[in-house]
């Protein structure tokens, strides 16, 4: 009895000290940036693009970074979720007696998303050049959504894995083809879980650098069209990392600082809509 | 020679190596109720899966046989599967409403049939609600999660929903297993209600349902029938001696 509860305690002790040393390593990195930032934060900065000079120190902002980060990562989920989300459905449904070959889907699948970004945004600029396109915002967006394709589609495919089969068994037994039940009765089930699917490959999207090197390019300008170049905040904060001068530095970290408050408020965001969504889940 | 509503022909089934059904042979009466009795694991909610055809969706069945619905062989090739589906409504061991309002449950079959317009439609969904005996109950909170329904509310949903699409017959597969004393009985009463019109074909390891509710009753174990008959025959007069251990309740 008495070593049962050594046991625990011990057991409850690690669990403790994982738990602190992963939410403090968690809020080091965000109160590093913070502090970083902080000399640097300006509404400025958020609200100009910037001017001659201004990787030097001199004034301007990184507004054409954010609009062209918000642009290519909307974009491409959005492009993403359209193509990821019936693939999803059909391995689900359609293929629902064929094991081997959701097996193999998924095996490829999961080893996309193991694939670099830098070789996602390689194999863009390839095609780029193939068809003679010059770096621009398109090519970003496509590139982009083939990157986070693979996590969108795991990330939903695990969800609608766990709808139980007496459900689809019910929709069935109504007389439902597999698309009605697939895109009426799954897809509800599922509302909350692909919310997370997009919200995480939304995260990549924005987060990424190396897929749009190549193939978005950088401008001090924000664009017009979708065959202009664009700027993105991973790259802004690359650049001006680089500099040697502590002002630019300063404001890498404030343009760090500025990508982590739109992941956070557009996480809230979903958690939201999630939230309002999940009222007719059925819960199993 | 007149057939019953559904005609089961030397039929068998098997899942990857297992034999599941064994060269069955089943008769079932039109607008009476039918019992498939039997110890858990015997092959009933298989048999009553192939009715519908829902066994399509299971991997790896190698099927052997053939059975008749008016006559007419389901595993026929010119079947379009959702009539044939449409036909019979399934009422699952626990209630599996679809994620959507209480009138979104009924409505769900009426729409993807292309039924009505809105004023014909909520006039539908009221009157199944009603056959179910539900009305009263949801009729101030139509458009409420169907999820927040007790247990015993969600079956009848679930029955409600599947007389929406106009079936002539009732498939249920253990239909009151999770369900408390009152609601079960509610639900019986309903079947009995129902067979004037419908043909009622329920699964149950529940000997004192059988004897109950049923008309006719089909007894299985392990894969095979043993034993059918009218429900007095079956219960004081049975032929087979597994019958006879069962109705004692050496197993269950």
């Amino acid at each position: 009895m008495k070593k049962h509860k050594l046991e625990e305690w011990i057991f409850r002790l690690i669990m403790f000290f994982s738990t602190v040393l992963i939410v403090a390593a968690l809020l080091l990195i965000l109160v590093s940036i913070t502090m970083k930032a902080w000399p640097a934060l300006s509404w400025e900065m958020i609200s100009q693009v910037p001017h001659g000079g201004y990787y030097f120190g001199k004034e301007g902002g990184i507004l054409n970074a954010i609009v062209g980060s918000l642009i290519l990562a909307f974009s491409s989920t959005f492009l993403a979720l359209l193509t990821g989300l019936p693939v999803a459905l059909v391995l689900n449904t359609s293929l629902i007696k064929r094991k081997r070959w959701v097996y193999f889907i998924r095996y490829i699948l999961d080893l996309l998303w193991g694939v670099p970004s830098i070789v996602y945004g390689a194999l863009g600029f390839s095609i780029m050049i193939y068809f003679g396109l010059k770096t621009s915002l398109l090519a970003g967006i496509i590139t982009v959504s083939i990157f986070i394709l693979p996590i969108m589609i795991r990330a939903m495919d695990e969800v609608i894995k766990e709808v139980p089969l007496s459900l689809h068994e019910a929709s069935y037994s109504l007389g439902a083809t597999t698309g009605e039940t697939a895109f009426l009765v799954i897809i509800r089930q599922c509302f909350p879980g692909i919310a997370t699917a997009v919200l995480l490959s939304f995260g990549r999207a924005i987060g990424d650098a190396a897929s749009v090197l190549f193939t978005c390019g950088f401008t001090d300008f924000i664009p017009d069209s979708l065959n202009e170049p664009a700027a993105t905040l991973p790259l802004a904060i690359f650049f001006q990392l680089g500099s040697p001068l502590p002002e630019v530095q300063a404001r890498a970290y404030a343009s760090a600082f500025i990508l982590t408050i739109i992941v956070l408020v557009i996480s809230i965001l979903s958690r939201i809509i999630s939230g309002k969504l999940n009222k007719n889940k059925i819960n199993f | 020679m007149e057939m019953e509503k559904i005609c089961v022909q030397d039929f068998s089934l098997s899942i990857g190596k297992q034999n599941i059904l064994k060269n069955i042979n089943v008769e079932i009466p039109e607008r009476k109720i039918t019992v498939i009795l039997g110890p858990s694991g015997c092959g009933k909610t298989t048999l009553l899966k192939c009715f519908n055809r829902l066994i399509d969706l299971v991997p790896d069945v190698k099927m052997k046989g053939n059975i008749y619905l008016n006559g007419r062989n389901i595993f026929d090739r010119t079947w379009e599967l959702t009539e044939l589906r449409k036909n019979m409504g399934l009422l699952a061991q626990r209630p599996y409403p679809l994620p959507m309002s209480i009138y979104g449950n009924i409505a769900f079959g009426l729409k993807i049939n292309g039924r009505g317009n809105r004023k014909i439609l909520s006039q539908r969904v009221r009157h199944y609600l009603e056959q179910a005996s539900l009305w009263e109950e949801v009729k101030d909170r139509l458009y409420e999660p169907a999820s927040r329904l007790s247990i015993g509310q969600q079956q009848r949903l679930c029955l409600a929903r599947g007389l929406a699409v106009d079936p002539e017959i009732i498939l249920a597969d253990e239909p009151t297993s999770a369900l408390d004393p009152i609601s079960s009985q509610a639900i019986e009463e309903k079947f009995v209600e129902l067979k004037d019109r419908y043909t009622v074909v329920i699964v149950t390891h529940i000997l004192r349902q059988a004897k109950r509710i049923a008309d006719h009753v089909v007894f299985m174990y392990m894969g095979e029938v043993i034993e059918q008959g009218n429900t007095d025959d079956f219960f004081n007069r049975p032929k087979n001696d597994i019958t006879r251990s069962y109705l004692k309740g050496a197993f269950n």
